[in-house]
């Protein structure tokens, strides 16, 4: 166990590395922030203090190399704006988006996991059919569209529920909601084309022929071997959420790590956008882990040889 | 292991008595060329303690009909008639719901491929123990070392380490044990085994056989016996239903029917063993193959490739009848039923028009 997670912490030190790299390049192609927090009319003797007041004048690579080193120390820079820990900003504002993404997920999973095995009950029948079109519709519409309708429908003509901002249980219907479709539509044929295929193995005949009723055999037998294929995607999926909560957090105003990420490239912000972007990146990297353990507590034969019996 | 075997005393029976009777099995398929019938009018009777063979060639239908007894058959297979009688209750007029009861203390079945008939994602022990769990309402405490028990019945050694060990990491031999383990753990009267020993070695088959026949000693179980293997048949069965495009076309005892076929297709399967056959020379086999199921011809199944067919088998589909056995050295079937469907096995019968003038010599 300690010797795969060394493993992993390993190999994935690389690829955050290079997210750091090109996040670092690719911020400062926005341009120099002294044009967005000095004055209009600023001298020139004042833009070149700013600049090099946050070292901004250093050749890209010392700058690179001297975040590396703050890095390494655990130090990510302050905010331009606020003069705040950039590390702070970014851990503060991430619960909004874990709570977010964790309740769209396990709400997703649920229902896509009750409709899909509904639907993998009879291939082709009448709830397989309504499924599959709720579900690909539920897939394909855009979350943006969906946020500013259920804005328009819910918030502004209705009434019922808040356009933005957090407090209340009503707040979070709207976001979650938009969220959902997605992930919930695609589980569901996932999850359904999983089922579907699980029922047909001879292991469900066998437990047929030991007198398990329809409930056990899609329970018990077959949702396990199910769960592999749907594991993969909602894996895939939680990453989306976590990054693509850019979208509704802003729309939504829910002050989560995307709603940050965008301000900060707003604001040119660097140190804050790459504690952002570093944060998310090893909270993908914990979830993938969290899903290969996932696959071996679920199917012994993905376990590594030495937890075998 | 004689704690299971006592577990059930309502299910000891006697040697002899007919457990199941299939008398007029029909199983149709709905596939994309339409309707198929890939079991036709099928009648056999299964003893307390004797095995009977359902022999043929693959999609002879005799995996349908097994399928069909143990109420196991695809979504798009029907039985649209027949009964089949389990100890007195004619099992195809029950629901689902119902049949589910005699899932397992009934009847239990053994397939063929045990790497893919054992679920994959759990240990052995809580797929032994589930028949208890689901008709003992055992809890899983219990069920283990029920399950411990049964794997010690079969001959698996170490089973208090082994019963939490996964399918994968058993041999094909030790599978096949599981397999049968679970299908014997209530007791069943009934024990159908669908070509049990195909996917396995020469040597464990033997093995596996040996152990099918003395747990069917051991309670007087009926034992069908699902197989193409005549090697298989001749060593284990008592009586034998030969199988062609969905129909029985032959019954008898085993030693009968080996020796004197009455049937030009059981002949034929009869004569391409190879048992003096030379060196570079020509083997023996039937020319063609079976009819498609959805190509099966009005009169005589066995039309296109019989040696012998006359216009008559061409017009008119011969019954199964009773026949004169003239040739076996068994001893004579005093009884001779007047009708054609589910003559008992041990009567000697044969679907053809010419059967008399087969020539055994």
């Amino acid at each position: 166990m300690l010797v795969y997670l060394r493993k992993r912490i390993l190999s994935s030190a690389l690829p955050l590395v290079a997210v750091i790299v090109g996040v670092f390049a690719l911020a400062r192609l926005t341009g120099n922030p002294a044009n967005l927090y000095l004055p209009l009319n600023a001298t020139d003797q004042m833009r070149a203090d700013f600049t090099a007041r946050h070292g901004l004048d250093q050749p890209l690579l010392t700058q690179m190399a001297d975040y590396f080193g703050g890095v390494l120390r655990l130090d990510f820079g302050e905010s331009l704006r606020t003069g705040e820990s950039a590390a702070a900003m970014a851990l503060r504002a991430f619960p909004a988006t874990l709570q977010l993404a964790a309740t769209t997920m396990v709400l997703a999973i649920v229902l896509a996991v009750i409709v899909g095995c509904w639907a993998a009950l009879k291939p082709n029948g009448i709830a397989d059919r309504i499924s599959s079109f709720v579900s690909m519709a539920a897939a394909s519409i855009p979350d943006f569209w969906l946020a500013i309708v259920g804005i328009w429908i819910f918030a502004i003509t209705l009434g019922w529920l808040p356009t933005s901002g957090v407090g209340g249980a009503s707040a979070w219907v709207l976001p979650i909601a938009t969220l959902l479709l997605r992930p919930f539509g695609v589980l569901v044929q996932i999850v359904r084309g999983a089922m579907v295929s699980a029922l047909s193995e001879p292991y469900i005949k066998l437990a047929r022929s030991k007198g398990a009723g329809d409930v056990r055999v899609v329970t018990h037998h077959a949702l396990r071997n199910a769960a592999a294929p749907a594991l993969t995607v909602a894996g895939d999926l939680t990453v989306g959420l976590v990054n693509g909560a850019v979208v509704v957090e802003t729309i939504f105003g829910w002050p989560g790590i995307g709603k940050l990420m965008i301000d900060s490239i707003l604001q040119r912000d660097f140190a804050v956008l790459q504690a952002a972007v570093l944060l998310t990146a090893i909270a993908i990297f914990v979830l993938n882990i969290l899903i290969d353990l996932g696959y071996a507590l679920l199917d012994a034969r993905v376990r590594p040889a030495t937890v075998k019996a | 292991m004689s704690a299971l075997t006592q577990a059930s005393p309502a299910a000891a029976g006697q040697t002899g008595t007919t457990v199941l009777k299939v008398e007029g099995l029909t199983v149709d398929l709905r596939t994309s060329r339409g309707t198929v019938r890939a079991v036709d009018n099928v009648g056999f009777e299964a003893r307390a303690g004797e095995t009977l063979a359902l022999l043929g060639e693959s999609g002879c239908g005799k995996s349908m009909t097994a399928k069909a007894v143990a109420g196991l058959l695809d979504p798009i297979a029907d039985v649209t008639g027949g009964e089949i009688v389990l100890n007195g209750t004619d099992l195809a007029a029950l629901s689902p719901r119902q049949r589910r009861k005699f899932a397992g203390p009934e009847l239990g079945i053994v397939f063929q491929d045990a790497l893919t008939a054992l679920n994959p994602v759990y240990p052995v022990g809580t797929q032994l123990g589930e028949a208890f769990r689901i008709h003992h309402k055992l809890s899983a405490k219990q069920a283990r070392a029920k399950a411990i028990e049964l794997m010690k019945r079969v001959g698996i050694p170490e089973p208090e380490s082994r019963v939490s060990a996964y399918p994968h990491q058993f041999s094909g031999g030790m599978r096949q044990r599981i397999l049968i383990a679970m299908a014997v753990a209530l007791n069943p009267r009934l024990l159908i085994a669908d070509e049990p020993t195909t996917a396995l070695d020469v040597t464990v088959q033997a093995q596996i056989m040996a152990l099918l026949r003395s747990l069917r000693e051991e309670s007087d179980m009926a034992v069908v016996l699902i197989t193409h293997d005549l090697a298989v048949v001749a060593e284990e069965a008592d009586t034998v239903a030969i199988m062609y495009a969905g129909n029985v076309v032959e019954t008898g005892r085993v030693a009968d029917v080996f020796s004197n076929p009455r049937h030009p297709y059981t002949k034929g399967l009869l004569e391409s063993v190879p048992v003096n056959a030379e060196r570079g020379g020509e083997l023996n086999s039937i020319p063609g193959s079976p009819p498609e199921l959805h190509n099966i011809p009005p009169g005589c199944v066995y039309q296109s490739r019989c040696p012998m067919v006359q216009e008559i088998c061409r017009a008119q589909r011969p019954e199964l009848l009773p026949i004169n056995d003239d040739g076996g050295s068994a001893g004579s079937h005093s009884t001779r039923p007047a009708t054609a469907t589910a003559l008992p096995v041990t009567v000697r019968a044969a679907a053809c028009h010419f059967s008399e003038e087969l020539d055994n010599d």
